[in-house]
């Protein structure tokens, strides 16, 4: 596992996370994501993937929930009582599920708004512009667009442009893919690989798409019902049978129906 | 064609101070998503404020005090109602307003009184005859309302520099489509919303003392700021020179309408015809002239 022994950029501890101080979401989740690292996170619906990255990024308290136990480190410092502002600043940006661009605002202006943390003169920013534009050359066409009128692909193209536009250490990428054709999917993917090797953005990506997510990412970690029930270097995640199993519907007797599936959950559940 | 033309300037001049208030709503409204009933209550407060300050000092030094007020008034705002708030429906912040209006209302008479206070700018009351060689008898005008809707034009002009132009004016309107998104990249919401407070406070002022002026601090300096909502309608809840626009053409409108059609259907129409004109704009263009439309994806 040579992955976990390089330095870690982020680290999280063993967290727990209440939401409305009653509905108990994470149970301890650990995990770590080394300095130029793609790593997922895998799980079903309600597994909490969600909630982890939104721990890290410090949105949860907008959605009333709080880390109770644990810690979450970022290059060794604890983050976790910093505003969403200031980890921007310090180079963690969240890409929220759903997208979440500013729908009246064209879509350049959505970029412009990802370098609002930075005092950066109108020339790096003009520079930051047309890299991201390079990377996504589709929003340079769309760039007078208002967001809310550009499809779902172009969306998301320019939720992750914005948050590149801060200058980001580390991209957490909620749900890349959803509501996305495949296609659409694998130019995200690519997209991000070509972040991570060429600008050196690290990555902490959550995805129900397992099957995509496995292939780009080098670490990953299953999530099921707020625990961390699995961890490998991707490779091996995706040649384990468990896995292939559950999360991408295959097994040695071939395709399972859905009911077995959830026999099978229910039996792991029982005995973990 | 005199008596018309001064019925269309008096309803010009009215509808400028409409307009005045509405830009308080728009601001608001436009930078964080919700509909700000206090506004008229700042703006009678930030008038009181500037009535009672004046009395015992030069007006620049009150003005920037009231201006202080304002701004403190603004952080209060933000650390003990909207910081709680976050991320809730719109309807709950908009209920909220509706506490700070009353709030702001009892305070501003408990501090600075409850009598009517007046403010003396100092300009010509006479009204003026011009081109009185074109009209027989020549078109009476104020200078003081040329006064007011000189202000409200500097104002609009450089808010809507402001928020097209700048990136903090960007970023109001970041938060206004999306409170979490705009988070999620880094703007701090809770300066954002002491900004766009203490700038709807510093329009609150200039309404309050361009009203003040002409009416006298008093209570219904707040009341002002009901008319003040047809106009909102009418201009688009997000639009900057929609509240010029709308304030103008209720203005017109209610002068034209009392003056030619009062006399056929019974007087009194000044005071509803607003409203009526802000019913059927909802029906027609509930978007209003200049507003957002809604995005929905299909």
């Amino acid at each position: 596992m040579s992955v976990s022994n390089a330095p870690a950029l982020l680290s999280v501890n063993g967290i727990e996370v209440i939401y409305n101080h009653v509905i108990l979401v994470l149970k301890g989740v650990s995990l770590s994501v080394p300095e130029g690292g793609i790593v997922a996170i895998l799980g079903a619906n309600g597994a909490g993937k969600t909630t982890t990255l939104r721990a890290v990024s410090n949105l949860l308290r907008g959605e009333r929930g709080d880390v109770t136990k644990g810690s979450i480190e970022y290059r060794g410092e604890k983050v976790h009582q910093l505003s969403p502002s200031d980890l921007v600043k310090r180079g963690v940006i969240q890409v929220m599920e759903g997208r979440h661009c500013f729908g009246h605002l064209t879509v350049e202006e959505n970029l412009l708004t990802g370098a609002y943390t930075r005092n950066a003169s109108k020339a790096d920013i003009a520079a930051d512009l047309d890299k991201v534009y390079s990377y996504f050359p589709r929003l340079k066409t769309r760039r007078k667009a208002q967001a809310g009128y550009t499809s779902g692909g172009e969306q998301q193209m320019t939720a992750v442009g914005r948050a590149l536009m801060s200058r980001p250490k580390m991209i957490l990428l909620d749900e890349p893919s959803m509501g996305l054709a495949p296609q659409i999917v694998e130019e995200i993917f690519e997209i991000v690989r070509d972040l991570n090797q060429k600008e050196k953005v690290s990555f902490l990506l959550a995805e129900q798409n397992t099957m995509v997510a496995l292939r780009y990412a080098d670490f990953g970690y299953i999530l099921e019902n707020g625990r961390v029930v699995m961890e490998g270097a991707a490779k091996n995640l995706a040649e384990n049978e468990d896995v292939k199993e559950f999360y991408l519907g295959v097994s040695k007797a071939g395709r399972k129906s859905f009911r077995d599936v959830k026999h099978y959950r229910r039996r792991k559940r029982w005995l973990a | 064609m005199g008596p018309l033309i001064e019925v269309v300037l008096g309803g010009l001049m009215a509808g400028v101070l409409y307009s005045l208030v509405a830009l308080g709503f728009v601001l608001i409204y436009k930078a964080s998503g919700v509909f700000n009933f206090a506004q008229g209550a700042m703006v009678l407060f930030a008038a009181l404020a500037f009535a009672r300050f004046s009395e015992k000092m030069p007006m620049p030094v009150a003005f920037v005090l009231a201006m202080g007020v304002m701004v403190l008034m603004a952080w209060l705002v933000e650390r003990l109602v909207l910081r709680s708030l976050v991320n809730q429906e719109g309807i709950i912040l908009f209920l909220a307003t509706f506490g700070i209006t009353y709030f702001i209302e009892g305070l501003g008479q408990l501090i600075f009184g409850s009598d009517i206070y007046p403010i003396d700018l100092g300009l010509p009351k006479e009204p003026k005859i011009i081109l009185e060689d074109t009209f027989q008898g020549g078109i009476l005008i104020n200078i003081d309302d040329l006064l007011a809707a000189a202000v409200a034009g500097a104002l609009v002009l450089s808010l809507a520099l402001f928020f097209q132009k700048t990136g903090t004016g960007r970023a109001l309107r970041a938060v206004a489509d999306d409170h979490q998104a705009a988070q999620s990249v880094g703007i701090p919401l809770n300066r954002i919303w002491v900004i766009v407070w203490s700038v709807s406070g510093f329009v609150a002022l200039v309404a309050g003392i361009v009203w003040g002026s002409k009416l006298g601090v008093q209570f219904s300096l707040a009341l002002v700021a009901l008319k003040a909502i047809p106009v909102v309608i009418l201009g688009g809840f997000t639009s900057v020179p929609g509240a010029i626009v709308g304030g103008l053409i209720i203005g017109v409108g209610e002068k034209l309408a009392e003056v030619y059609l009062g006399p056929i259907i019974g007087g009194g129409l000044e005071n509803w015809f607003a409203y009526g004109l802000a019913l059927v704009f909802l029906m027609v263009r509930p978007e209003g002239l200049f507003g957002e439309r809604h995005i929905d994806r299909v």
